[in-house]
């Protein structure tokens, strides 16, 4: 840089660079730059949507054992309607077995956690309204103690039974998933903290509670569309 | 613009090689200390951030060398952003289709490239002055003396701190991790003993090649 002050100091002010040359640079440049990432959008646009699809579905088969199958369905105000038809919400995903029997319904809930939001995939089974299951899906719990929701065999055993049953009106839960101080677990309804992650304990509460909440009455009123073996198109 | 008389570099093999030890941009620069130190936590991410990185360096600098003498000095550095953010996004896109995973484990600092001053250094040290040929070469160099300064931090927070290399367990069902390494701290420790062992071996091949003028070259 200093050879280049140098050379031109003598004979800058007739040498300046015209406008015209700043903007055919800058416009030349950004007209390969959106062609660059136009292509490269295009390029990688159906493979991203491939393995978006294919990570729900690894996520929904291993929440719901045996499940072989699934239906996409949004969740709106007036119900369950399935997904593709336009709708936009949260979705939940209900998991048929070979035979084309409903194993499990697929919901989503997020919690915040000690370090932020933890999203959890749980396996809701109609039947005996309850939580048979669950999978994390994202978190950035701290390693060594946040992280023991996904391996501490002790606190998995709260998710294989946990109690969800909706009110005589079927609008909510009667009583709500909380989570309890380590050891002091008392009804199928409450998760038993880790000792050293209560935070991140309690995120799988809420997590669970939320998705509960909010779809557990609607699976309920519209089960009759999920149990259906009318397959309208999209697994 | 621009048109002076330049100093060329001759295409040699220490184009390539210097940046992997005498340039190394983190071991002897100490530049884009922000992805090296967040993203060092295991040698997949290690690995996949320096090659990430390695790819935007010679893209970018191949095409500023490429356009060298059509760039003003005014608008050189707008045009090297806007140039270098190209890359990043198309590395972007390129990585949610390798592993969505490994996008999630990477986080904002793929994005973050962009403000990675290995980049933009280059861009202005190097490829703005320089033909195409010896840029890509220079920029692959830096680039992998990146990616092993990364995987260098990266495989000793993996082993340490979870007891795995590449998600292989290494050590039996009694090993304890030594979480910290894993954790923020871990990074400055693990950089501080590689500087450290770097400088020493350094300082020691000063001494023995016997230069009585030497002052230790580890100022930074």
């Amino acid at each position: 840089m200093t050879n280049d002050v140098q050379v031109e100091a003598p004979q800058a002010p007739p040498d300046a660079t015209p406008t015209f040359a700043m903007l055919r640079t800058l416009g030349g440049i950004s007209l390969i730059s959106g062609l660059l990432v136009v292509l490269a959008y295009q390029f990688t646009l159906p493979i991203i949507a491939e393995n978006q699809r294919v990570r729900t579905e690894q996520a929904v088969f291993r929440v719901v054992p045996g499940a072989v199958t699934k239906r996409d369905f949004v969740l709106t105000d007036a119900g369950l309607v399935p997904a593709g038809e336009g709708v936009q919400g949260e979705l939940i995903y209900a998991a048929y077995d070979a035979a084309d029997q409903l194993k499990g319904v697929a919901i989503t809930g997020v919690g915040n956690g000690y370090a932020g939001p933890v999203t959890v995939l749980f396996n809701y089974d109609p039947a005996c309204q309850c939580i048979v299951g669950s999978k994390i899906l994202q978190m950035t719990e701290t390693p060594g103690f946040g992280d023991k929701m996904e391996t501490d065999p002790e606190f998995l055993e709260n998710l294989k039974a946990l109690d969800a049953k909706l009110n005589a009106d079927g609008t909510a839960l009667i009583n709500p998933i909380v989570t309890v101080k380590h050891g002091t677990k008392t009804h199928p309804w409450q998760i038993d903290a880790i000792s050293g992650a209560t935070l991140s304990s309690n995120a799988m509460g809420k997590a669970a509670n939320t998705a509960a909440q909010r779809a557990t009455p609607a699976i309920q009123r519209d089960l009759a569309k999920l149990t259906a073996a009318n397959h309208t198109g999209q697994d | 613009m621009a048109e002076l008389p330049k100093h060329q570099e001759d295409l040699s093999l220490d184009t390539f090689v210097r940046g992997l030890w005498k340039e190394n941009p983190v071991f002897v620069m100490l530049l884009g200390m922000c992805p090296t130190l967040a993203v060092s936590n295991s040698a997949i991410n290690a690995i996949s951030m320096g090659l990430a990185t390695t790819f935007v360096l010679a893209g970018s600098g191949a095409l500023i060398s490429g356009l060298r003498n059509w760039i003003p000095k005014q608008v050189r550095i707008a045009s090297y952003i806007v140039i270098i953010a190209t890359f990043v996004t198309i590395v972007d896109y390129a990585i949610q289709a390798i592993s969505l995973d490994l996008y999630a484990a990477l986080g904002a600092f793929i994005q973050l490239i962009v403000v990675n001053c290995i980049i933009l250094g280059r861009a202005e040290a190097y490829a703005s002055q320089q033909r195409l040929v010896p840029t890509l070469v220079n920029s692959l160099g830096i680039g992998a003396g990146f990616t092993i300064a990364l995987f260098a931090l990266g495989s000793v927070r993996e082993i340490l701190g979870s007891g795995t290399l590449f998600g292989l367990h290494l050590f039996g069902a009694g090993f304890q991790p030594w979480v910290v390494m894993v954790l923020p701290p871990g990074g400055f420790f693990v950089l501080g003993a590689w500087l450290l062992l770097f400088n020493w071996i350094k300082q020691r091949g000063e001494r023995r090649a016997d230069a009585p003028t030497g002052v230790p070259a580890n100022a930074r």
